[in-house]
């Protein structure tokens, strides 16, 4: 069909209906209104449905229910609504359910405001609702990459049976950008002997909960969490290097940031720093080969976010201190400058300022 | 080329369907595009704006601090993007509106009293379409058929009637750059 400008909220949820999702709840909150806007008009086009549920607790639960029937679902909001929905993602991950949950981050703690921020980093990938779990995270820096990881995190949610993070942030939310769908993409089909579809008298009643009372049985529901981890962390990590080869310093930054970043690096390398980017796209399982790869050789690395440092903590967890790591960031929706960022480099490279 | 751009003014000037329509010419002709809208509380009575990013090559980052054009449709967003133009770089004023006028010389700047020009048009609401227009006779950008090719897209069915006065408004824009005297 060629490509079409659109706002990236709206990609996601075309995405989600080109990766088979027909069923969406959801409830309104700027920056990602857009989507839920979609999905209402969208879905009954394709025999889908659309419902917009009484609050973002209700919504996470609508999905629970319709991902215990073995459809694809999903669900979006922005980073209070989303912290609303931590017990239900809590049990999607205890009941070992499918589905697909949207962050389109703003600016906190609390109500904050409605800014594009990363600060919900913390939140996605260590958790976030109660309990021993991970869920996958992906995290998309253009348009056109949402298409792709939008399928991807269908995919990974019934291959793991698992609840899986597609994080975004307010810019990403808002921008628009040429995109390309490719049509008649086959969805890949996931058979799901465990969905209370009805037994049909072929066996006996299936049964879904993440209630266990039995401390021994829930032990050992943990322990096949913990290894259903294992599997995701040899199997799901994504992530791209641009210029890392020769790198002295390595930069590290995620979705729309590491676009500002990539302009800061091509700027210092103009002015004869050598410097690098690392972007993982897959937060949770953070990617980390290219630090094993490089950390004894590169002077030092610089995590750049819109927080006021959380993913610099998984690369500190990685690099061991095998090299310096330093962090730059910005908060409260305030997104940084080309400017700082390329100032910040030069600084760490020859410790004077332009 | 990279052209890095802020459309500035108030909401319901045409501001952000300003870009949106630099930014799907440009698609149609094959470069890369980005349009990024601030979607803050100041939109709701204050000034609105948007960042355009057109490049031959894929866009980086989408944010736009240090403009390369900024076209200005009211005094708040003067007084806000002006100093941000890069040294080099073009400022359009609608000097209708404003009237605040730029003392930097390491700039090129254009005003263009483009609400008046509308009005003679018989549209006020199609002053924006005479600003693109000395825009895009000043950068060649993206050409006018593509923009045109885009206005028939984004006005829907409804209001292809409308296609002929926003021509009108890009060719008078166009013609005040080109008429200009070059002093």
């Amino acid at each position: 069909m060629g490509k079409v400008l659109m706002k990236g909220n709206e990609v996601i949820a075309e995405s989600a209906v080109h990766a088979g999702c027909k069923y969406f709840f959801g409830y309104p909150i700027t920056p990602q209104s857009e989507l839920v806007a979609y999905m209402a008009r969208r879905l009954p086009e394709v025999g889908g449905l659309f419902l917009q549920a009484e609050s973002e607790v209700a919504a996470i639960n609508m999905v629970y229910g319709a991902a215990s029937a073995g459809v694809r679902v999903m669900t979006s909001s922005s980073s209070p609504g989303f912290s609303l929905k931590q017990e239900g993602i809590s049990y999607l991950a205890g009941a070992q359910l499918p589905a697909v949950i949207v962050n389109i981050a703003r600016g906190g703690p609390g109500l904050g405001n409605i800014q594009p921020a990363q600060s919900d980093y913390f939140q996605v990938t260590k958790g976030g609702g109660h309990g021993d779990y991970h869920t996958p995270v992906l995290a998309p820096a253009s348009l056109q990459e949402i298409v792709d990881l939008t399928k991807d995190a269908f995919d990974i949610a019934d291959r793991y049976r698992t609840p899986v993070i597609l994080l975004g942030d307010g810019m990403l939310g808002q921008m628009m950008e040429p995109v390309e769908f490719t049509e008649g993409t086959e969805i890949r089909k996931f058979a799901k002997p465990w969905a209370t579809t009805g037994t049909l008298g072929d066996g006996p009643p299936r049964t879904i909960t993440s209630l266990e009372l039995d401390a021994e049985s829930l032990e050992k529901r943990n322990w096949d969490l913990q290894q259903k981890f294992a599997v995701m962390k040899a199997n799901e990590i994504r992530y791209e290097t641009y210029l890392t080869e020769d790198a002295d310093y390595i930069m590290v930054a995620f979705g729309t940031v590491a676009r500002i970043t990539m302009n800061a690096v091509n700027k210092a390398r103009e002015a004869g720093v050598k410097v690098g980017l690392i972007r993982p796209i897959s937060l949770w399982p953070f990617p980390e080969k290219p630090f094993l790869e490089t950390r004894d050789r590169v002077k030092g690395y610089i995590s750049v976010e819109m927080s006021a440092g959380q993913m610099v903590e998984d690369v500190r967890l990685v690099v061991e201190g095998h090299a310096q790591v330093d962090f730059f960031g910005r908060t409260g929706g305030i997104v940084p400058t080309q400017d700082e960022i390329f100032e910040k480099i030069m600084m760490a490279a020859g410790g004077v300022t332009v | 080329m990279l052209e890095e751009m802020i459309i500035a003014g108030f909401g319901g000037q045409g501001v952000m369907s300003m870009g949106q329509l630099i930014a799907y010419a440009g698609m149609l002709e094959g470069k890369g595009v980005s349009w990024l809208p601030s979607y803050g509380p100041e939109q709701r009575g204050g000034t609105a704006n948007c960042a355009v990013v057109v490049s031959d090559e894929p866009v980086g980052s989408p944010v736009v601090t240090r403009p390369s054009t900024a076209i200005i449709l009211n005094n708040p967003s003067f007084d806000k993007f002006e100093p941000c133009v890069r040294p080099g770089g073009l400022l359009i004023v609608n000097s209708s509106l404003v009237t605040k006028t730029s003392g930097r010389e390491d700039i090129e700047m254009i005003e263009i009293s483009a609400t008046d020009m509308a009005n003679d048009l018989g549209n006020s609401r199609v002053a924006n379409m005479i600003l693109l227009g000395a825009f895009l006779e000043q950068t060649k950008v993206v050409s006018e058929g593509a923009v045109i090719e885009s206005l028939k897209k984004v006005l829907g069915e409804e209001k292809q009637h409308l296609i002929e006065v926003n021509k009108l408004a890009l060719k008078k824009g166009a013609a005040f750059v080109g008429g200009r005297m070059v002093v």
